[in-house]
């Protein structure tokens, strides 16, 4: 049996395409208000691209391929968690209730926002 | 041969991180759901990158002596990287996230433009398509990286001015033409048989220099105020170059994580522009802000100052008062007095609202990011469109540190490089505070009209030190009033 996932010709432009358009209307939604978070998160996510460096540097088997695949998990993983600690912190902001901690019931703190201070 | 276990598993999980991925960018569309949204993407990375080492049953046969020394490397790696880039987003002031966030997003770039160059220097591309998209990957991430270091020295002050001279699109259109020559050449000699692509180390340095010198040229002359465009149009490009390595590595996750924010990017970017009234192209290619010309003898009237505590009082006294928060209230670092006067105010009873104009600060959004941090409820926070009518009735604007997006030349200047701009309508309203640091222009170097108007009062001062004043001359009052 062979599991291992080909992706060629239509089938890259077909999820290509799909992606984008899913990227295009998620975007879309996100209110003005949340723009750099949102840039800072979607640069978060590209952080993936970590899984492409460690794939490449455990493939590697010369010492200049070595030391590029070592580059790119370098760089992949400080995108990766420079992105999620700085988007984290921005939307800890948007909270209202202030002694909350980042993401501990976010989803439930329906109470918005004390008109009054 | 991987064993059918690690490869259902590393399927499993990174179908599963599109799918968070996914999920939870889509909760950011309100500011209730989106800290979880992050948290979930985050999951995603986490679930991902785990599963990654599983690619460690399935190295090529010349890769198996080296596997130890790999594993080992890439968790150095990702230690070092990823927790200095924590420590680093962590720390970060509010005011200085736009320069982390390009250097985050630089480092994306690079990610993906290494990928590529390992693919290439080991000979891996297999065929003209694959060969192509992974140039095209390296050249894209080549740039972003390169790209993305000028805007962060540009935004963190390292590079001062604008570098600009003559012939500069030709310079750097043939420096673009000399990338694309030397990767098609690329991609000619491999497929003709000339060459094993392993046996032209040579051309692929000068593509990646060719490609990293054309990153640099095309962001030097792009000025401060168009940073906000450059940042989120490297954002989508590093997307992207991440998506096109994500197919030569046969890795759906990758490319559709990529595409995303290639998608992304591209929709805030022409947000952006739309809110500057001009084309993407015109941001990139032309020098904005160049044109400096002295219009003062236009300008009717004088500057007229005004001391802090009066104007505070004044305000405490009116109904309704609309803010215009800029960059220079950031760099005072004074949203936090500024929400203590604002609520000063609201217990006297005026209703305060804020007025943020799409490019205020330095990338999307950066004021509400800002106003935010120093806990102005969001609801308090209006955008251009649904304010701009209300000027007309506000009985004060006050305008701190922000000049461009007040600048009513926008409306009718033809020869002003903002012209066409859409603008808060700060000069409607009935009086009109702008505080200032002193008689400078703002980011586009131009003069600004209404400040000379008759409603218009300046009060000279660094934000946060002028906000103490007025806060100070509103407390006063109370008091007295109290006695």
């Amino acid at each position: 049996m062979d599991f291992s996932i080909s992706i060629s010709g239509f089938v890259a432009l077909y999820i290509f395409m799909l992606a984008g358009f899913a990227g295009w209307v998620i975007i879309g939604h996100v209110p003005a208000i949340l723009h750099t978070p949102l840039m800072s998160g979607s640069n978060f996510v590209h952080g993936i691209v970590v899984v492409g460096g460690i794939f490449a540097l455990l493939n590697a088997s010369t010492t200049l391929e070595q030391a590029i695949g070592f580059f790119a998990v370098l760089l992949g993983a400080g995108n990766a968690a420079g992105g999620y600690a700085v988007t984290d912190r921005m939307l800890a902001m948007f909270q209202t209730s202030e002694h909350q901690p980042a993401h501990a019931k976010s989803g439930r703190a329906k109470a918005l926002h004390p008109k009054k201070g | 041969m991987l064993t059918i276990i690690p490869q259902l598993l590393i399927g499993a999980a990174d179908l599963a991180a599109a799918f968070l991925f996914l999920y939870g960018l889509k909760r950011m569309s309100s500011p209730v759901t989106a800290p979880s949204g992050i948290f979930v993407a985050g999951l995603g990375m986490v679930v991902a990158i785990l599963a990654s080492f599983l690619y460690a049953f399935d190295v090529t046969t010349e890769a198996r002596p080296f596997l130890a020394t790999n594993i080992g490397l890439a968790f150095v790696a990702l230690v070092v990287g990823g927790g200095a880039a924590w420590w680093s987003g962590r720390k970060v002031a509010m005011t200085a996230m736009p320069q982390m966030v390009a250097l985050y997003n630089g480092m994306g770039g690079g990610a993906a433009g290494a990928i590529a160059a390992v693919e290439l220097f080991g000979g891996k591309s297999q065929g003209a398509t694959q060969l192509i998209v992974t140039l095209a990957g390296a050249l894209i991430g080549a740039v972003s990286l390169s790209g993305s270091l000028i805007a962060w020295g540009k935004l963190d002050g390292v590079i001062n001015k604008p570098l600009r001279f003559k012939g500069q699109q030709l310079v750097n259109g043939l420096v673009f033409m000399a990338t694309l020559v030397v990767g098609g050449y690329l991609v000619f000699a491999v497929e003709a048989g000339a060459a094993p692509l392993i046996a032209t180390p040579d051309l692929i340095y000068l593509f990646f220099a060719l490609a990293l010198v054309f990153g640099i040229l095309m962001t030097l002359p792009i000025g401060g105020a168009d940073m906000p465009v450059v940042i989120s149009v490297y954002n989508a490009f590093t997307g992207l170059a991440v998506g096109l390595e994500g197919f030569v590595l046969q890795n759906p996750a990758l490319m559709i994580a990529g595409m995303v924010v290639g998608a992304a990017g591209l929709l805030l970017t022409l947000l952006m522009a739309k809110a500057m009234n001009r084309s993407v192209s015109n941001i990139l290619f032309t020098n904005f802000g160049a044109v400096t010309k002295q219009k003062q003898g236009d300008i009717k009237g004088s500057l007229k100052p005004a001391a802090a505590g009066d104007a505070g009082i004044f305000m405490r006294y009116v109904k309704e008062v609309i803010i215009v928060p800029g960059y220079g209230l950031a760099v005072a670092q004074g949203q936090q007095k500024l929400y203590e006067f604002v609520k000063l105010l609201q217990s006297a009873d005026v209703t305060v609202k804020f007025a943020i104009h799409r490019v205020a600060g330095r990338m999307p959004g950066q004021m509400d990011v800002l106003l935010a941090e120093a806990g102005v409820p969001y609801d308090l926070i209006f955008q251009l469109d649904d304010i701009n009518d209300e000027f007309a009735n506000a009985d004060v604007a006050l305008v701190i540190g922000a000049n461009d997006v007040v600048n009513p030349a926008a409306r009718t200047d033809k020869s002003s490089p903002i012209f066409g701009m859409p603008i808060l309508n700060a000069d409607k309203a009935k009086k009109v505070f702008v505080v200032k640091r002193g008689e400078g222009k703002g980011y586009a170097g131009i003069q600004n009209a209404p400040f000379y108007g008759d409603n218009c009062d300046m009060v000279y001062g660094d934000a946060q030190a002028v906000l103490i004043k007025m806060i100070e001359a509103v407390r006063s009052l109370g008091l007295s009033a109290a006695a």
